[in-house]
């Protein structure tokens, strides 16, 4: 299970600290597949990077931590920030943005392998025993053995990105964090690598964390979800009811946006343009797009808060209860 | 006699890998041939996977490539007269727009500089005075305004006003054709819609055809009237894009069409995934036989031949729209 407790982050840079999570408070339970969406530059990929405790300057976390606890072989382990990194690919793995470029070039990926399993991890094997359960481990993900005596130029982009996903499974860690793992490959390499994510997830009945900007994978694949905009999480919720009854206003641009085969009406994109993070404007971030802006928004944050069971949204429209009825009916 | 404003003839491009002794022959466009109509705009997309052969064709369009069988005909002209080939008069109808606006645009280079040369070298505006108000216009008609964009540089725009930029751009020369290689991959999601509109709004404004190449079937579904759909280099299905999309012909369009994370439907069922891909390059049969579910003896034995059937061209001995659609009377008279 991750917890994230008030964490904020900046990045110190020369024109001055620029805020990217502010104030998150949020957790991702055990044996569920969690989303994170949200356009480029809203800060999707240093939560991620908190979450796997890859802080290095000039991002610093200014507050508030990430508690990662579980349960792994009938021990149960809990580590937090500053603490993850002895826990990586034992307890987490990370699959990171543009995974094909990750796999060193020159080497076989059977060396990548064996290099990336730690020693403890092998248990006084011989590595010919350790590269026997890589082998078996392949052909469970129905992945060929001949993969190890290839180098990685040789293979293509999905076939790249399902050993890396291969390689950071193996452990089976408890959490495996996934950044946007179908940039640049098409639509059915992308629905495979998806699908492969998503049996795996249900063998090792463990967390997944899928970064994306496509909602319609957030759709096809997650159980809950997070919309972030502007370094933090304008909604939370079940994915399947944010789709039914999105509440905040971005959330519902972004879902109206979405264009579908079979409906071929006219469809509106987001005016405007994410703020700079460098100068936020004052209340909510959000303002400046919305359609709907009352008087408190161009000066007051709003709170980040619970208005339905399991249902978080920050913004002043949303009323506690509000519409409550039409959810019921819904689901 | 009025011409076609696009008429691609068996194209065929092929590319050597390795030496030339031991190297292999790579088929990247194999046969491929459509036109485009002169007297309505319209939005062609082609789409398929990663290495089947879609920028290579944009590219053969752009006269980047020369095709190696063949022949393009652009309004009467064919590519491969190059007797009567006029740079200019191709650069002044012809206009890319690329996938990345970042690359697109040298980052040491002010992004009107780009519009000015446009403008004043292929010399559709005489003086700068007369360029800048040119340029004013375009580029408010795709949201905008030269006051915006002057004496600034690509990094000091997103990538989605970045792409309006390129976009302007091209239409300048108030082209007849304007190839677009993936222009939405790079930009965001809440910014794609608004791109893609403005390829509707301006194909009537400017009278301007596009050919809008891309992996992402559900805006292909929602501007394109045309869609071609490329497999391992041939073409093998071409029709009205809505038609194709609701009801595919080919057993690969749809793959390629259940494949879309759509809202509204979950995936239900696992799916074969491409490997060996060099070796389908050279397949004599049906290429796309080994990943084929309907797959049979004849279609491990010989091609198929291009056919046309309900409205369409379908590249396959088995098309799943003929039995269906007759019944469903899709088939129109004639």
């Amino acid at each position: 299970m991750l917890k994230v407790e008030n964490l904020s982050t900046s990045y110190k840079t020369i024109d001055g600290d620029v805020h990217v999570l502010n104030d998150l408070s949020f957790e991702i339970h055990e044996n569920e597949i969690f989303g994170i969406a949200g356009e480029s530059g809203c800060g999707k990929t240093t939560l991620l990077k908190v979450l796997y405790d890859i802080i290095d300057f000039p991002l610093q976390i200014d507050a508030g931590r990430v508690v990662l606890s579980g349960k792994k072989d009938g021990k149960s382990f809990s580590y937090e920030s500053g603490q993850i990194r002895e826990a990586w690919w034992e307890n987490v793995s990370y699959v990171p943005q543009a995974a094909q470029s990750v796999l060193n070039p020159i080497t076989r990926l059977k060396s990548q392998f064996l290099d990336s399993i730690p020693e403890a991890a092998r248990k006084n094997e011989t590595q010919e025993e350790t590269l026997e359960r890589v082998v078996t481990y392949l052909e469970e993900l129905s992945l060929s053995p001949d993969l190890l005596d290839a180098f990685p130029f040789q293979l293509s982009g999905g076939m790249r990105q399902r050993v890396i996903i291969a390689l950071a499974t193996f452990m089976s860690p408890n959490v495996v964090l996934a950044d946007e793992p179908t940039t640049a490959l098409d639509v059915v390499v992308q629905r495979g690598i998806l699908m492969m994510l998503m049996r795996l997830q249900k063998e090792l009945q463990n967390t997944l964390v899928v970064v994306s900007h496509d909602m319609g994978v957030h759709y096809q694949v997650t159980k809950r979800m997070g919309i972030m905009y502007s370094g933090s999480f304008a909604e939370l919720g079940n994915t399947d009811d944010i789709f039914a009854d999105p509440i905040h206003p971005y959330t519902k641009m972004l879902i109206g946006a979405l264009p579908r085969v079979g409906d071929a009406s006219q469809k509106v994109g987001i005016p405007g343009r994410p703020p700079a993070l460098t100068d936020p404007p004052a209340g909510c971030r959000f303002a400046p797009r919305c359609p709907h802006p009352s008087g408190r928004c161009s000066h007051d944050v709003p709170e980040f808060r619970e208005v339905r069971p399991g249902r978080f949204v920050a913004c002043h429209s949303a009323e506690k209860g509000k519409s409550n009825d039409t959810q019921a009916v819904g689901s | 006699m009025t011409h076609k404003l696009l008429e691609v003839k068996n194209v065929t491009k092929v590319f050597r890998i390795g030496g030339l002794i031991r190297g292999k022959r790579l088929v990247a466009v194999d046969d491929v041939s459509f036109d485009i109509d002169q007297e309505k705009p319209v939005i062609l997309s082609i789409v398929g996977e990663s290495g089947c052969g879609k920028s290579t064709l944009c590219r053969m369009f752009l006269r980047i490539y020369q095709p190696d069988m063949g022949d393009i005909v652009l309004s009467g002209n064919s590519y491969s007269d190059k007797k009567n080939y006029d740079p200019t008069r191709f650069r002044l109808d012809v206009q890319p727009i690329f996938q990345n606006p970042y690359e697109a645009f040298s980052a040491r280079k002010k992004v009107d500089t780009y519009l000015y040369n446009t403008a004043l070298r292929l010399g559709i505006a005489k003086t700068r005075k007369e360029a800048s108000e040119l340029i004013d216009a375009t580029l408010k008609s795709v949201g905008m305004s030269l006051a915006v964009v002057k004496d600034k540089y690509p990094t000091q725009f997103s990538g989605g006003e970045l792409q309006r930029v390129s976009i302007a751009r091209a239409l300048i020369t108030r082209p007849k054709l304007i190839v677009a290689d993936e222009p939405v991959s790079a930009v965001d999601a809440s910014m794609k819609m608004n791109i893609v509109n403005l390829f509707k709004e301006l194909k009537d404004e400017y009278n301007v055809s596009f050919i809008y190449v891309t992996h992402d079937l559900s805006t292909a579904y929602y501007v394109s009237d045309y869609m071609a759909t490329l497999y391992r280099g041939s073409l093998i299905e071409y029709g009205s894009a809505k038609e194709i999309m609701d009801s595919p012909g080919h057993p690969y369009t749809e793959l390629l069409v259940n494949a879309i994370p759509r809202v509204g439907q979950k995936w239900d069922q696992e799916l074969v995934m491409p490997d060996m891909e060099e070796k389908e390059y050279a397949i004599t049969y049906c290429k796309f036989a080994p990943r084929c579910p309907y797959a049979t003896e004849e279609c491990r034995q010989t091609r198929p031949e291009m056919r046309e059937i309900a409205g369409r061209r379908v590249l396959c001995y088995h098309p799943l729209v003929e039995s269906g659609s007759v019944d469903l009377g899709r088939l129109s008279e004639g």
